[in-house]
């Protein structure tokens, strides 16, 4: 076993494990965040730059800081490894850079996003990010775009975590869905717009952290705020059937995979269950999903928000 | 200083060809190493040679191929990076161009000396011609028995392929490089692990550059020893410079490291001095992803020392009075050169280049390229220059490939060292409006027309 030492809290973890799998052992704040990575899907991470941290000793056996900081979602542990996530003034200063770099481009266009509340670039902001903009030049902006009849994709929410790319890519047989173009003008796209058609497309909606791929069934239905989540299972010969169900009343609004304290869903499930199983009949409930305590669906309310002077119309983005 | 260890023989009539270069002494070393060494001689003598690569890092070659992967059991590969995008930086293409087998065969020893039996050489899409000479020159070596089966009878089998790119500048970074070659999109790998572990195909890989495999059929016939001697310091050899810019002789030059810097910009040798008797401004020694260096930070360090062509001397005073000796791209400009536009062209490039797998070079490229857009065409404000270098800091250090740092770095410098060029950017909207060119001086005395 390794010990590792995160903001003067230490464990000891099985080598192999990343900074960011001992950090969650820890738990609490010394949890960097992560918008790329997502445990279940191999080669991700490493791309947003949020879990940098500085690795103030390698290891014990080599004491040296690391010169750079690290991401920590993919850097594995070291025995004697000394890291800092928040008592690093460079780790804190870094991270609010990464959360400026993503949201220069940003719409900001939450009041009429389907992810709004459960959105992790709205926490990271939220924790991370400046009341004000440095950015005076123009966004860039794209048209929408349908990905089969079940998705719709909003390529200016978009960060280009590469998530849905490696879920299309891991969990479907032909690959459908890539990158497009470079650096700043690159973009998610399918193969000549093709539509997304496999049992387990619906997945891409729940690894994006963003809401740039939502659930077309779902679109400015409601708020998730005002959705009660439960966890439900039925019998499914695709997948394991294992689901969370979004209720408001009686009426079950949506259906998606169980998502943990992190926002990653461990086991995904299939189109049938997602898109087509919208009655509570359908389901056995297991009782209320725990919702982690930083979503804004948990707090339902903001701290330290600073009220605008003027408020733009925001009527045209609501098409 | 003339020393030509690369450029040998270059001037010889038809040397491109296999015929004339064997005539000239060319594969003698190939002899040597099969027949007379093991591989882990030669790696000791690359050891011993000091030899750093040249593709711009200045990494220790032989510390570098002692780190492969030798019991993997994987097969092993050898890449020669051919990509040579980096503006100001014509080196390899000058050495490809024309005298092709002095890099196989160097790289027939190095793939001996790494126990690697499949070599690529990765060139840049743009080198269309190139690509057809070193077909051209593969072909005359293995029918020369230099390459295939069982080499010179020594046992030793190598097969070496060309690999044409599709014109990007970060498939020079080798991990990327290295994704391009295996059919996939050019984007930068994270490290660890490095290629000599986990290169090309889950295999362990070594990724050089054209110029420093060129050295190693020298190096295995003369010694480690030898080499050493040549050259000054840590900084052994030769190193091939490409000046361009405002000089009288632009074109490559290969020089004995440690050769004054002032000797090379005015020596009718070299440079040949600045066009049209002009002053001397700023140089970029190494690339455009190196800082620039005003006149006097050029020719002597802070401390007053003559700066001179090697790792060391041009990297002495560090980001502040110092640069790097890069790939050794050599762009001088005079007095009316305009910093400002020289740098926004510099970013424009970055933010074409960037592959925009990370959010700082993907958002920060393209931000800094707006900002300095509006800087140069007068649409600037004060405010906006302290703007760039937060961006610039904030880039650096925090990406997953070097590219990221390369632009940061010319912007951070450009305004250390001109900073009042950007103010009198910003001062003087109407002037830059209309003015493209020429040197805050110059700018003072133009008349203001209106532009078409
Ligand atoms: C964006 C970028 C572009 C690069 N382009 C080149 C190139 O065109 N040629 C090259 O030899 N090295 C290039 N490099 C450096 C390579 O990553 C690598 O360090 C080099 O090929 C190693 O060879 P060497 O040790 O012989 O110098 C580039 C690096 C970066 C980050
Ligand atoms: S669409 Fe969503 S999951 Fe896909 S790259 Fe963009 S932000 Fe990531
Ligand atoms: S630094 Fe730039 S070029 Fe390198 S991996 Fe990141 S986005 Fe790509
Ligand atoms: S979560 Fe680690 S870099 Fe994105």
């Amino acid at each position: 076993m390794f010990k590792v030492t995160i903001d003067n809290k230490s464990i000891e973890v099985e080598p192999g494990t990343t900074i960011l799998q001992a950090a969650r052992m820890i738990g609490g704040d010394v949890v960097p965040p992560a918008m790329c990575y997502h445990s279940e899907l191999k080669n991700s991470g490493g791309k947003c730059r949020t879990c940098m941290v500085k690795v103030a000793q390698g290891s014990a056996a080599d004491p040296r800081p690391m010169p750079k900081l690290v991401a920590s979602c993919r850097t594995e542990v070291m025995d004697g490894m000394v890291v800092e996530n928040l008592t690093s003034p460079q780790v804190v200063d870094a991270r609010k850079a990464v959360v400026e770099f993503l949201l220069l481009n940003h719409p900001l266009d939450c009041p009429v996003c389907d992810q709004a509340g459960e959105c992790d670039l709205q926490n990271l902001s939220y924790e991370n990010g400046s009341n004000e903009t440095r950015f005076e030049e123009e966004k860039r902006t794209y048209e929408k775009i349908d990905i089969g009849d079940l998705i719709q994709f909003h390529p200016n929410r978009c960060i280009l975590c590469y998530r849905c790319v490696y879920a299309a890519d891991q969990l479907t047989d032909n690959r459908v869905h890539g990158i497009l173009y470079r650096g700043e003008k690159s973009e998610i796209s399918t193969f000549i717009h093709q539509a997304i058609e496999n049992d387990f497309s619906g997945n891409m909606i729940d690894v994006c952290p963003v809401g740039a791929l939502t659930d077309k069934t779902f679109r400015f239905k409601n708020r998730v705020w005002f959705l009660k989540p439960m966890d439900a299972h039925r019998s499914c010969t695709k997948c394991k059937g294992e689901a969370t169900i979004w209720f408001r009343g009686d009426e079950v609004y949506r259906v998606t995979g169980r998502k943990d304290t992190y926002g990653e869903v461990h086991d995904f499930i299939c189109n049938e269950c997602r898109f087509e199983k919208k009655s509570s009949a359908d389901w056995v409930i297991e009782g209320p999903r725990k919702i982690a305590s930083y979503s804004v669906i948990n707090q339902n309310h903001y701290k330290n928000v600073v009220i605008p002077s003027v408020i733009n119309p925001i009527k045209e983005t609501m098409e | 200083m003339e020393r030509k260890i690369i450029l040998e023989n270059i001037e010889v009539e038809g040397i491109r060809s296999l015929e004339v270069y064997r005539k000239n002494g060319g594969y003698t070393s190939i002899e040597k190493a099969l027949k007379t060494m093991t591989p882990d001689d030669i790696v000791a003598e690359v050891k011993t040679s000091g030899l750093r690569g040249r593709g711009g890092a200045g990494f220790p070659t032989g510390m570098k191929w002692s780190f492969i992967d030798k019991k993997s059991g994987n097969p092993r590969y050898l890449v020669c990076n051919a990509d040579e995008s980096e503006p100001g930086t014509f080196k390899d293409r000058y050495l490809l161009m024309n005298i092709p087998h002095r890099l196989i065969e160097g790289m027939i020893c190095s793939a001996y000396a790494l126990g690697s039996n499949k070599a690529y050489i990765y060139v840049r899409g743009e080198f269309k011609t190139i690509i057809g000479i070193l077909n051209e020159a593969i072909k005359e070596s293995y029918k020369a028995g230099l390459l295939g089966k069982n080499i010179l009878g020594s046992g030793y089998d190598l097969d070496l392929h060309v690999h044409s790119g599709a014109g990007a500048y970060i498939c020079g970074e080798e991990t990327a490089l290295i994704e391009s070659l295996e059919g996939k999109r050019g984007n930068p790998r994270l490290k660890p692990p490095f290629p000599a572990i986990k290169g090309l195909y889950g295999c362990p890989t070594v990724v050089n550059n054209v110029e420093t495999l060129a050295n190693i059929g020298w190096i295995v016939n003369n010694g480690g020893e030898e080499y050493a001697k040549i050259g000054i310091g840590r900084s052994t050899g030769t190193k091939l410079i490409s000046a361009c810019g405002n000089i009288n002789n632009p074109g490559v030059y290969e020089i004995e490291m440690g050769l004054p810097v002032e000797e090379f910009i005015y020596s009718d040798k070299y440079c040949g001095g600045v066009k049209g008797g002009k002053e001397l401004k700023a140089v970029i020694p190494g690339g455009s992803s190196v800082p620039i260096l005003p006149k006097n930070l050029i020719l002597k360090t802070a401390e007053g020392q003559p700066r001179l062509m090697s790792y060391e001397s041009l990297s002495e005073g560090g980001f502040i009075t110092g640069s790097m000796l890069g790939s050794g791209g050599f762009i001088v400009y005079d007095e009316d050169a305009c910093i400002v536009r020289n740098t926004y062209n510099f970013s424009r490039f970055y933010h074409h280049e960037s592959c925009g797998q990370c959010s700082p070079c993907r958002e920060g490229t393209s931000w800094m390229e707006s900002v300095l857009h509006r800087i140069e065409n007068g649409e600037g404000k004060m405010k906006d220059i302290d703007l760039l270098v937060s961006i610039a800091s904030k880039i650096e250090g925090n990406t997953i490939c070097p590219l990221g740092d390369a632009a940061a770095w010319p912007v951070g410098a450009a305004i250390r060292h001109f900073r009042s060029e950007f103010e009198f950017h910003v001062e003087n909207p109407e002037i830059v409006k209309n003015v493209k060119h020429g040197s805050l001086e110059k700018y003072k005395e133009v008349p203001v027309t209106t532009g078409e």
